[in-house]
């Protein structure tokens, strides 16, 4: 192997800057929720415990963490499901050409650069005027959908791009109808990409914040509630909380990684029969 | 058949459609609208009246307001495309395993599927008055009394920016430079280029369209934002987002509209721009 340049090592020195930048401070609360009951919102530990993780579970005066995570949770899968099925039929949709498909794709751009306030006063305006109570099921579905769909459509492209299509052809040349074509040889071979569409599906709708703000109504999702408590918590319960939604996080992530991690692996093993002799 | 194809592709798109026309185009439609209407202070009421951007334009606050917001916009673009750069950098050029790259580009991007308040929230324990850093400089001796300016500022504000939307611009940039022909370096280097110079002249212009990308996000985000602005400065700091959300919080939603309009007149136009320089379908 060729040795090295020095610019190597700056570049890593620089990098390893830059991970302990983006990680740093999210350790550090890690760290400081397990400040003893005395201990204050920083440095230095007044003892360990697990008092301030007690006090999330405990009946409290701050507000309803507990539903909040369940609202947040149910609203992320219905969001997931949503995106990848809307994603993958538009991403279909879009290898076909039809007319006005440019402006569908201007308009998919627009809705993820488009300030998300405007997403969360516009839609909020129009349930207001139009009588109807805003509803995080409702409304704050149908503004989020906003964010995760153009990212779900994008990676769709990105995966179409690199499809092979003569796949399609073998299919259609031994007889497959389209649907069956789609549903044994296109959907099994995009497989593991939809599992990406999921991970941004979920994710961005579980931390999702300007675009449900003024759509979510009296019941808060976890964002909504966890920011409440920054105006008037000023305990290490909220580093509490903060640390255990970023493991849930962080735990979600690895699920789906693992799930297209063994997907992949799945189809390295019998994905091809190819010189088996079957 | 081309029929057929054609409506089987109308179809396919219709879901989207349908979802984008009730919670983009009308929400803007009714944006614009309610931006003409006229208001109480406990009501909103249908008008067509030019009030709101009269007063909108009339105010030195607006411009001033809109000075900050592309102030935060252009210094957060510098900064994540510096460090982005150079992280893709690293990892498309230096680090040689795929299994490593990989693992690599993994570690930057999984905090973006974390809570972005969060991410704010655990900026306090350095920041603040007693924080990790005022403590740190004091025992350096670097200052005697702690800095004020650390927390509740514009540089917590930028801080917070860098921390949270640097990776817009490390995927689109990475993706590119993942693309770029080996050989092309390798022909470089075969004519003598230094290591600059390929930066310069080979890599550099290769990645415009994943820099544009990450650009497109950056700005659009730093642009539309109300909410790190307000944490992190204390609500000491205002942007154009703040300038709308203080409207909603008062009613004032004709107020609102108005400079919700020109905000997204402004962003769009920026977009128009940098799309010019990107066509970003190829590129995914």
């Amino acid at each position: 192997m060729k040795r090295r340049p020095r610019s190597f090592y700056v570049l890593a020195v620089f990098f390893a800057l830059f991970v302990l930048f983006l990680y740093g401070p999210t350790v550090t609360i890690g760290i400081l929720s397990f400040q003893g009951p005395q201990g204050g919102l920083t440095f230095p530990m007044n003892g360990v415990s697990l008092h301030w993780f007690r006090d999330l579970f405990e009946q409290q005066a701050v507000g309803d963490i507990w539903g909040a995570f369940r609202r947040s949770l149910a609203l992320g899968l219905l969001v997931m499901v949503t995106t990848v099925v809307v994603s993958v039929m538009a991403g279909l949709a879009f290898r076909k050409r039809f007319a006005g498909s440019a402006l569908l794709f201007y308009l998919a751009i627009t809705s993820l650069v488009i300030p998300s306030i405007l997403v969360s006063l516009g839609v909020g305006l129009i349930f207001q005027q139009l009588g109807l109570r805003v509803h995080w099921a409702t409304s704050g579905f149908g503004s989020q959908l906003t964010w995760t769909l153009p990212f779900g459509l994008l990676i769709m492209f990105a995966v179409f791009n690199r499809f092979d299509r003569s796949f399609e052809e073998a299919a259609r040349d031994q007889g497959a109808s389209a649907w069956q074509t789609i549903r044994y040889v296109v959907l099994p071979i995009i497989a593991p990409s939809l599992i990406g569409v999921a991970l941004f599906g979920f994710t961005l709708s579980y931390d999702e914040f300007a675009r449900t703000l003024l759509t979510s109504g009296s019941y808060n999702t976890l964002p909504l509630e966890i920011f409440g408590m920054t105006t008037n918590v000023t305990t290490p319960v909220i580093y509490a909380l903060g640390t255990l939604t970023t493991l849930f996080s962080l735990g979600i992530i690895g699920v789906f990684l693992l799930a297209g991690w063994g997907m992949a692996r799945r189809r390295e093993r019998l994905g091809s029969d190819a010189g088996k002799g079957v | 058949m081309i029929g057929r194809r054609a409506l089987l592709g109308w179809m396919q798109a219709a879901p989207l459609t349908l979802v984008l026309l009730c919670f983009l185009v009308a929400p803007i439609a009714m944006i614009v609208v309610v931006s003409f209407w006229g208001a109480t202070e406990f009501s909103i009421y249908p008008a067509f009246q030019l009030d709101n951007y009269a007063f909108l334009f009339g105010s030195p606050v607006t411009y001033k307001v809109f000075l900050a917001t592309f102030k935060y916009a252009l210094i957060t673009w510098a900064l994540t495309l510096a460090i982005g750069f150079t992280v893709a950098y690293f990892l498309a050029f230096h680090v040689r395993s795929q299994t490593m790259q990989i693992a690599l580009f993994l570690l930057c991007t999984i905090p973006f599927w974390t809570s972005n308040i969060i991410r704010m929230i655990s900026w306090i324990p350095f920041l603040g008055r007693n924080g990790i850093a005022n403590t740190a400089l004091q025992n350096w001796g670097v200052t005697d009394a702690p800095l004020d300016w650390l927390l509740y500022s514009d540089f917590a504000v930028i801080l917070a920016f860098v921390h949270l939307y640097t990776l817009f611009m490390v995927v689109p940039i990475f993706n590119t430079m993942m693309r770029i022909d080996p050989a092309l370096l390798e022909a470089a280097r075969d004519n003598g280029a230094s290591g600059a110079q390929t930066l310069r002249h080979v890599i550099l212009p290769l990645t415009k369209p994943g820099i544009m990308i990450g650009t497109i996000f950056v700005v659009t985000l730093v642009m539309g934002d109300f909410i790190t602005v307000r944490f992190m400065s204390g609500s000491q700091k205002a942007n154009v987002g703040r300038l709308i959300s203080n409207d909603i919080a008062l009613l004032q939603y004709p107020s609102a509209a108005a400079t919700a309009v020109v905000l997204l007149a402004t962003v769009l136009l920026i977009i128009a721009v940098l799309l010019r320089f990107v066509n970003i379908r190829k590129e995914l």
